[in-house]
């Protein structure tokens, strides 16, 4: 077996130690690579735990773009004894195992088809540092600068990296370029190069490297929201603590020092809700963040923002369910849960960001969008978008861009004798007026109630005046349909009536995929759908292939059944290809679950 | 039935406060609640207190959970914005509408179900956020719309009206109130309006949480004999601690009393609380003291009612969290978003 020989295009992965300070360390390996112009992807599969159990960090490098997972590991730096036998399985023939070779390991302890590369870590650390913990952290910047000089990374690219990691720390830098040398200073004297390696390029533009979870936050100060009340949990809560840390830096009353928002850490997530609600009911704009299981207990509220008409947005950052599933890991499985929240007959709008880019864009029109239509907004993230730093399009804004805030009644109109029905469809659309309350002395006021009620707002048990109300609100979601983001067409290059729909952070492993199969002159049109309800463009894609698979991160094909549900599709045209283990989807998995369902019953293409 | 309108007709000469509103300017809806309800007597001090206070009615924003005492904003205060929220959970969109305009006055109705059962949770947190609120709970200690099943306020060994008795401990929301650091925190009995609305008009003037826990007797499933929440058991129980007599700011004081049993109370707001002393030994400064005077007074199966606590000079939820001056929904857009030009600042530290 020869060994791989690639350049700008492979996959390192680490295994480590929770707790051990590995992250920063890996952090830096790959952004110093961002640094020399090549695109990379990074993903931290980790345990729900503080220390000691093991994790990962994936970091695929690729000059061509693919920020998806590839699959398979072309170096595997394995730092973790207790997973050593699975990390050194996972490596492709001809790869390369970087390892602390301090300890002799018997020979079954390594595979003959790939390369070993072994320094010395813990015998180098013990040598140089007497400190147990300056043991452990200085170990994995000794192996980051291994790293640098086995791939050829820049080093001056990295020291510049350190120097802005510890800026005002300024006696860190001296210790951790000295260990970064150590490490390169033995491979160089003692091993020689191998086949992977990295080299200068400009294929990242001015692309940023951020988290979702951040993305989203910003968005939403951005989008204009003053109130958030949220509730701990995993993978939602470093946005909340983003959005935290932007509104102390953002939203700061210059003359007084004192804050444009509120931020309550709440007892749970019913209360974190119903703090929504409260505010946006009273006209501020207002979001809690959370994960499956708080979508779970926000139901209720969310069916009283359905019908009482209050606005609300929810980012739902998901994670592997049911119950508490794998907390840590990531899945796109609460689709129908988040569509059809609450009893009764309720639909929800989604929003579907494919990246940090659009989870800013769709993170500030979600407070548009929740005015507009009155009703909750989900923003349906994942763990492997909201947790993960993904390099995507910078955040843009328009200065002329006002925030919408729907169909208000001030003052004036009250004044000036406008009919004021709170749940009157003035303009056909399903929408109606509302007030704040406070408005107007004698006119606008009126009772909120999660009951039944008449246009005026009166309590009503009549059948008929309730089927009213509950058919304006499908009108309402029609309009919703021309409101949320359209769907995104890629098409083959070849005339084809195989199809792909997709959503989320499928996106960019999907498109590789797509790639790989063309390769194999298999060719799909793919759309992406970014909204919900679903726009007429995706009864149309459907209607115009003979076969479209659905590609998606959950058991169950939830986006598949709310096609057929809400769209009424034939089930046997839609072919469900779903990855649910946890980790991010890859594109040969795709690939490989598309290929083979399109080599057993191929489609026979109309003659051009 | 509430989708009743009150005819608007009235005696012309009916008296108007400065603002020029009549009494009846602050009613609603006709009562849904059966005749001889406590909680219609609580609707009606709510109505007096908001006149005599002279506010704006739609300055008022009232909000409830579910169940008979969650009814009753729709009648009262006819022209101020009502929500009618989810079961228990009031707490929490009582909090939110404040935190989105700290401008307008927040009264907050619930019933024992609401807020001592399913909504003890949201009880206790918004009490200890010190959300600026009246939170009134109208407790009969029974769950009356789904027709007379024990709620946690109903006291241990007290008889449901079909004989059974209970064997649980009863929540006891005014020390718990206390417990958690409520500013303002009183017990009345909707059979005693004189001792009531005054203490309304306190709580509404009150810069911080207020809590009011009302006595309000269910007169279909817990007025029998066994009960201890009947309108003959807490009038024969009924040990009030003190009598309050509102004064509003800058009025002049007119009390005849003997001096030494009267403590006047200066309020944020300039609102006087003048006290006149029914219990000796009742101090409402001392918010230790006045949990071990109800647990010694609870154990000999009394009611102690009145002020039980006022701290005058409270801090607020929005104190706490250093908020503008302006409501947080009357910000402008440029306020709000930071820019084009921030954002490229933005993009540049992340790459």
């Amino acid at each position: 077996m020869s060994a791989l020989a690639r350049v700008n295009d492979f996959v390192v992965k680490f295994a480590n130690v929770n707790g051990s300070g590995s992250a920063s360390a890996n952090g830096l390996f790959a952004k110093s690579i961002l640094r020399m112009g090549v695109p990379v992807a990074a993903r931290n599969i980790f345990p729900s735990n503080i220390q000691g159990l093991p994790t990962w960090f994936e970091v695929r490098i690729s000059e061509a773009g693919h920020l998806g997972r590839r699959g398979g590991v072309d170096l595997m730096v394995a730092m973790n004894p207790q997973t050593w036998d699975k990390d050194v399985a996972e490596l492709e023939p001809g790869g390369y195992l970087f390892y602390d070779s301090t300890k002799p390991l018997p020979p079954e302890k390594f595979r003959a088809d790939i390369e070993i590369v072994g320094v010395p870590l813990t015998a180098m650390c013990n040598a140089a540092y007497t400190d147990a913990r300056q043991r452990q952290l200085f170990k994995n910047i000794i192996y980051v600068g291994a790293l640098s000089a086995l791939l050829d990374i820049d080093m001056a690219v990295i020291e510049q990296l350190v120097a802005e990691q510890f800026a005002g720390k300024d006696r860190l830098i001296k210790p951790n370029l000295d260990a970064l040398h150590m490490g390169r200073d033995y491979v160089t004297q003692n091993l020689k190069g191998i086949g992977l390696r990295v080299r200068k390029a400009d294929a990242v533009g001015d692309r940023i490297y951020v988290e979702g979870n951040n993305a989203a936050a910003l968005g939403a100060v951005y989008g204009g929201a003053t109130v958030c009340a949220w509730y701990p949990i995993t993978p939602s809560t470093s946005l909340a603590e983003a959005f935290t840390s932007y509104c102390e830096e953002l939203r700061i009353e210059p003359e007084t020092g004192k804050a444009r928002y509120a931020i309550i850490q709440a007892e749970d997530e019913i209360a974190s809700i119903g703090i929504v609600v409260g505010a946006a009911w009273n006209g501020a704009r207002a979001f809690t963040c959370t994960s499956g299981p708080g979508v779970s207990l926000m139901t209720e509220f969310v069916g009283l923002s359905y019908f009482a008409e209050v606005p609300a947005v929810i980012f739902d950052v998901q994670r592997g369910g049911p119950s508490t599933g794998m907390p840590t890991r990531t899945q796109q499985a609460d689709i129908l849960a988040a569509a059809y929240a609450a009893h009764g007959d309720t639909k929800h709008p989604m929003l579907f960001p494919a990246d940090p880019g659009e989870c800013f864009e769709f993170g500030a029109l979600a407070f548009d969008l929740a005015d507009r239509l009155q009703t909750t907004i989900f923003v349906m993230l994942d763990l492997d978008i909201g947790m993960n730093e993904w390099l995507t399009k910078p955040f843009a804004w328009d200065d002329a861009r006002r925030l919408d805030r729907g169909k208000v009644m001030a003052f004036d109109d009250l004044e000036s004798g406008r009919d004021f029905g709170r749940y009157l469809d003035v303009d056909g659309d399903g929408i109606p007026y509302r007030t704040y309350p406070g408005t107007h002395p004698t006119r606008g006021g009126y009772f909120t109630r999660g009951t039944s009620r008449n246009p005026y707002a009166r309590y009503s048990e009549e059948g008929a005046v309730y089927v009213d109300n509950m058919e304006r609100l499908l009108r309402k979601f029609e309009t919703a349909k021309t409101l949320v983001p359209a769907p995104e067409r890629h098409d083959a290059r070849r005339v084809t009536k195989s199809g792909v729909i997709y959503f989320g952070s499928t996106t960019p492993a999907l498109h590789e995929a797509l790639e790989m199969l063309e390769g194999q002159s298999r060719y799909l049109n793919a759309l992406r759908v970014r909204g919900f309800p679903f726009a007429d463009a995706v009864a149309d894609f459907i209607a115009e292939h003979e076969r479209v698979f659905v590609v998606e991160q959950n058991r169950d094909a939830q986006l598949r059944t709310l096609i057929m549900n809400e769209i009424g599709v034939d089930p046997a045209k839609l072919v469900p290809v779903n990855h649910y283990d946890g980790t991010p989807i890859t594109a040969r998995f795709i690939s490989g679950e598309i290929g083979a369902r399109m080599a057993v019953r191929p489609i026979v293409e109309a003659a051009e | 039935m509430t989708y009743i309108l009150k005819p608007r007709l009235h005696h012309p000469h009916l008296q108007t406060n400065s603002l020029g509103y009549t009494r009846r300017d602050y009613e609603g809806s006709v009562s849904t609640l059966c005749a001889g309800c406590g909680h219609d007597s609580i609707s009606a001090s709510v109505i007096q207190a908001c006149f005599e206070l002279e506010l704006p009615p739609h300055r008022i924003a009232k909000l409830s959970g579910i169940g008979c005492s969650s009814k009753t904003p729709d009648y009262f205060l006819g022209n101020s914005h009502g929500f009618n929220t989810v079961h228990g959970r009031m707490p929490s969109v009582m909090t939110g509408a404040n935190l989105a305009n700290k401008d307008l006055i927040y009264l907050g109705v619930s019933g024992d179900g609401d807020s001592a059962s399913i909504g003890l949770g949201q009880f206790a947190h918004c009490i200890r956020r010190g959300v600026n609120m009246v939170y009134i709970v109208e407790n009969n200690g029974v769950y009356g719309l789904t027709k007379g099943q024990f709620s946690a306020t109903s006291d241990y060994g007290s008889k449901s009206k079909r004989g059974v008795v209970n064997h649980d401990s009863a929540v006891d929301l005014v020390s718990l109130a206390l417990q958690l650091g409520a500013t303002f925190v009183a017990r009345s009995f909707s059979g005693d309006k004189r001792q009531l609305t005054p203490l309304i008009k306190a709580a509404l003037s009150h810069n911080g949480a207020a809590f009011i826990d009302c006595i309000s007797p269910c007169v279909q499933f817990n007025n029998h004999d066994g009960s201890t929440k009947s309108f003959d058991y807490v009038r024969e129980h009924n040990d009030a601690v003190n009598r309050l007599d509102f004064i509003r700011p800058r009025t002049p004081i007119e009390i005849d009393h003997a001096p030494g049993t009267l403590e006047m109370v200066t309020q944020h707001d300039g609102s006087v609380l003048a006290l006149r002393k029914l219990d000796e030994q009742y101090d409402p400064s001392d918010r230790a003291a006045a949990l071990g005077f109800l647990q010694e007074r609870q154990a000999l199966g009394e009611i102690v009612t009145g002020l039980l606590f006022v701290d005058p000079t409270p801090k607020d939820l929005h104190d706490h969290l250093e908020t503008v001056a302006t409501p947080l929904n009357a910000l402008t857009d440029a306020e709000l978003t930071p820019g084009a030009a921030k954002l490229a600042e933005l993009n540049a530290s992340l790459r």
